[in-house]
């Protein structure tokens, strides 16, 4: 039986641009949520968020002329691709074989020029017709944007720059489920290892809505965290005070192979993906299934893939030991998202640590997934379990072990990460230590 | 549980393009060799060089008539795709004769956990009467804009569920939420290539045991004014301000070919298990024999590739146990962009060498127009239909074409077998799909 293996991973985030990095400031509780400096946003109702900073994509690629200008996404999805390929070892594998090298991203659009857009539709607004002049808009529009630019916001580009960057002709896809997109990218890229469609497939998520028009759809939603104290205080996933999602922004690429290719070129796996599940709530457009359905449907069918079951016990212990939550601060997603878990593992629930790294770089929306599932494996790596930070009230509703405040060692072997999307798509992954 | 032998069928089609609602208005208007392609009248064109379109007729679709009525009110913050999409997934599960939330008071034909959707979507553009109606209550008296007013005021202005008419999973989203289906969920968003890929997502879903069913396929509208610049910004359409003969405007594969026009359209498929669309007595239209899916390699990811054309037809013929002399017909993208349109040229002659100019194709951009992420899932579903019908569509275009089977002709009977689909999408990806006849 074909079994799929991580031979590599990266990321860039706002709590910095590499593992060992965001790995100690995550061990050591702290948050990258500050002011936004990107733009003004002195007046908005959120004014903070998780930025990556210190960054340069020409850093992480061979050709930078290749690239024809990417947008944000794709420079963040370059430098985590860098990293992946690069421990993977595949740069050095001559023999690869570039149609059996797939790529799958779960990438969100590029960067929408608001400063630009907005002067065209209001430069543009006809008051008597009360609507925009077509012809003044269109006029407007081809003075004033960057027409590669707008080519760049195809969901589809970082793939293209990535794919582009390391020769992948394989199997390509994008998706784009929200802040579920780069989990459920991965489940299948697995899945077309485990099809027999490809032998390597890189894979992951990779955004920014850290814009002005971002923050304004989102503020609108009444869905991003308004805290006026300190930023770094604002992201409280399972806080009873939590009050929304940070926006954050950054990517995670893994390169996922099939364990034979992975040992025929003698890599080192660093984990394998043993379970992939995904459903859809079919509820409402704005609102989670009152009881979890979905959630609790996609970490059913991602366990029984891995043919684990929540509610055994080895020696007295879950055959689970962390859970990267979806976590977004919010109050719908956390209490949710803990019912499903419940619903789940039953008994073994308050056994098993649950905790959301968004505490501490905020919600990288369709790149969250991949970031987590890392942290995942860096958990298996390392004996640690990163906290939820800022969990210093808790909701009498939420009564999982979060993991709070304070990373903590854990011997782990067995992780279950979550992604839920607006909407109501859901996604779950597990991972465990690679054992021959 | 599937298996990467499980065979798979397409029983239901859902087409909504410029003809109106269903494959059969689009079919006869290929048999007889009329274009839907005319001067956009949604707004006035006239900015732009490229000003026709493949449009609905203002009253030829209305998504409050055709959901059902517990979903009428959730139409309120749908854009435009996603109506296009569940206007479309509406005729797809009648098509396939299956009773799902979205049909009536019936029980659901096939358990909903069982039932998939994966959808291809595009970069859902903003309608910018519904944003500038907002931004304008943030202009200065200077007549710049104000940030710091939109930040403070200006933005309560817009709809608080704007955002969600735009994300581009909203039409798969919809689309479970109106026919009840909880399997696998997804949003493929890959130009050209959305829908095709979907339906390769469908297969595997089914083919893994995930799901017996999956709503497959995508939809896309171009016919507004920020896509519109956004298909202008690739240099791909053609000049035209809707005057002259529209039926030559597109012309595929042809020496003489100024470029694609945009569209407005989807098509939604039932992708279902040969067994379980068996045992609940369905009549699938084609069986899907195999898939290929690959990555350019051009300079440009505005260019397409031959070799990763030709990659994925090998790829799908491998799986589909098919020789080039058992293809008996080709649906390629065919846009009449004229370096698009070359690469899969030389793709398919890689492949079928000097048969390629006597097999047949199908082109259905002269028709309907490019409609992006609904556009193989157009394709796809004529495809389907020729293999139904045992009929070839007149084609439009070009009288001439050169080393290719793609210069105007008549509509006309034929023994079909299997056709290939390929689709070679702005970003590179790349997708050829093998449909065979249903045997009696």
């Amino acid at each position: 039986m074909t079994r799929v293996v991580v031979t590599g991973m990266g990321w860039i985030t706002p709590l910095g641009n590499d593992l060992d990095t965001v790995w100690k400031r995550m061990c050591n509780s702290e948050s990258a949520i500050a002011t936004i400096d990107r733009f003004d946003a002195s007046s908005f109702p959120t004014k903070f968020a998780g930025q990556v900073r210190d960054f340069d994509w020409t850093a992480y690629v061979n050709d930078s002329a290749i690239h024809h200008s990417p947008a944000m996404n794709s420079q963040f999805a370059l430098g985590a691709a860098k990293q992946a390929w690069e421990q993977s070892g595949l740069g050095n594998f001559k023999q690869l074989n570039l149609e059996r090298a797939g790529i799958y991203m779960g990438a969100g659009e590029g960067v929408l020029d608001f400063s630009a857009h907005s002067m065209i539709d209001t430069h543009s607004w006809d008051v008597e017709d009360d609507k925009v002049d077509p012809v003044a808009w269109a006029k407007f529009a081809q003075d004033s944007l960057d027409e590669w630019g707008e080519v760049e916001q195809e969901p589809n580009m970082p793939l293209w720059h990535v794919a582009k960057e390391y020769g992948l002709r394989g199997p390509a896809f994008n998706c784009l489920t929200a802040c579920a997109a780069s989990t459920q990218a991965i489940g299948e890229a697995t899945s077309v290892l485990l099809h027999g469609d490809a032998d390597v497939m890189l894979t992951g998520g990779t955004h920014t809505m850290l814009h002005a028009l971002g923050i304004t759809g989102f503020n609108r939603l009444t869905a991003l965290s308004t805290y006026d104290g300190d930023p770094k205080k604002a992201s409280k996933p399972f806080s009873k005070d939590r009050g929304g999602f940070v926006m954050g922004e950054g990517s995670g690429m893994l390169v996922l192979e099939t364990l034979e290719h992975a040992l025929a070129r003698g890599a080192t796996p660093i984990a394998e993906i043993v379970g992939f599940g995904s459903s859809a709530d079919a509820y409402r457009i704005t609102d989670l299934h009152p009881e979890g359905r979905g959630p609790a449907a996609a970490i059913t069918n991602a366990l029984s893939q891995a043919n684990i079951d929540p509610k055994a016990t080895v020696d007295g212990k879950p055959l689970v030991q962390y859970i990267s939550a979806h976590g977004t601060s919010t109050q719908e997603n956390d209490s949710i998202e803990t019912k499903a878990i419940k619903l789940v593992f039953g008994e073994n629930a308050p056994n098993v640590p649950v905790s959301s790294i968004k505490s501490m770089m905020g919600h990288l929306i369709a790149a969250a997934g991949s970031v987590e599932l890392i942290t995942c494996i860096m958990s298996i790596q390392t004996g640690m379990l990163v906290p939820t930070i800022n969990l210093d009230t808790p909701d009498p509703e939420l009564d999982l072990d979060y993991v709070p405040n304070v990373a903590r060692e854990a011997q782990v072997d067995c992780c279950v990460s979550n992604s839920f999307g607006f909407g109501g798509q859901n996604n779950t992954l597990v991972v465990k230590r690679f054992n021959s | 549980m599937g298996t990467a032998e499980t065979k798979v069928v397409i029983s239901g089609v859902g087409i909504i393009s410029c003809f109106g609602e269903g494959i059969d208005v689009l079919w006869d208007a290929m048999l007889e060799g009329r274009t839907g392609l005319k001067r956009i009248e949604r707004f006035d064109p006239s900015g732009f060089t490229s000003q026709v379109a493949g449009e609905l007729a203002e009253d030829a679709f209305k998504v409050r008539k055709i959901v059902p009525k517990s979903h009428r009110k959730a139409t309120k913050v749908m854009c435009r795709d996603t109506e296009l999409a569940v206007g479309a997934s509406m005729l797809a599960v009648a098509s396939a004769g299956l009773a799902t939330a979205g049909t009536g008071d019936a029980p659901p034909t096939l358990q909903p956990n069982r039932v998939g959707c994966h959808i291809g979507a595009g970069l859902i553009a903003a309608d910018v009467n519904e944003l500038g109606a907002a931004l304008v209550t943030s202009k200065k008296e200077d007549g710049t804009f104000d940030l710091a007013h939109w930040g403070s005021e200006g933005m309560q202005n817009l709809t608080p569920l704007w955002l969600l008419k735009y994300l581009p999973n909203m039409l798969a989203c919809h689309i479970t939420i109106v026919h009840d289906c909880q399997g696998p969920s997804n949003a493929i968003t890959c130009c050209e290539a959305a829908s095709a890929l979907s339906i390769a997502e469908s297969r595997r879903v089914i083919q893994r045991g995930d799901a017996d069913a999956c709503l497959s396929g995508g939809a896309e509208d171009r016919v507004n004014p920020l896509a519109l610049y956004r298909q202008h910004c690739t240099g791909r359409l053609a000049d035209s301000d809707g005057s002259g003969d529209m039926s030559s405007l597109v012309q595929p594969f042809s020496e003489h070919a100024t470029g694609t026009v945009i569209g407005e359209g989807g098509g939604i498929m039932i992708v279902e298990s040969a067994v379980s669309c068996e045992a609940r007595g369905g009549l699938p239209w084609c069986t899907i024999e195999g898939i290929g899916c690959r990555q350019s390699f051009a300079d440009s990811p505005l260019d397409a590739d031959p070799q990763a054309i030709a990659s994925a037809i090998t790829r799908a013929l491998e799986e589909a146990g098919s020789t080039i002399d058992e293809i008996d017909v080709i649906v390629p993208l065919g846009s009449g962009v004229k370096q698009v349109d070359d690469a899969e040229r030389d793709g398919l002659h890689t492949i079928f060498k000097d048969r390629l100019d006597s097999i047949p194709t199908i082109t259905t951009i002269p028709y309907t127009g490019n409609c992006m992420a609904g556009n193989s899932g157009i394709s796809i579903g004529v495809a389907a239909k020729a293999l139904q019908e045992q009929k070839l569509p007149a084609r439009l275009g070009a009288d001439q074409t050169t080393g290719i089977d793609a210069g105007t002709c008549d509509s006309r009977e034929m023994n079909i077998r299997n056709i290939l689909c390929i689709t070679a999408g702005e970003g590179g990806q790349c997708v050829a799909i093998v449909l065979g006849r249903i045997s009696s």
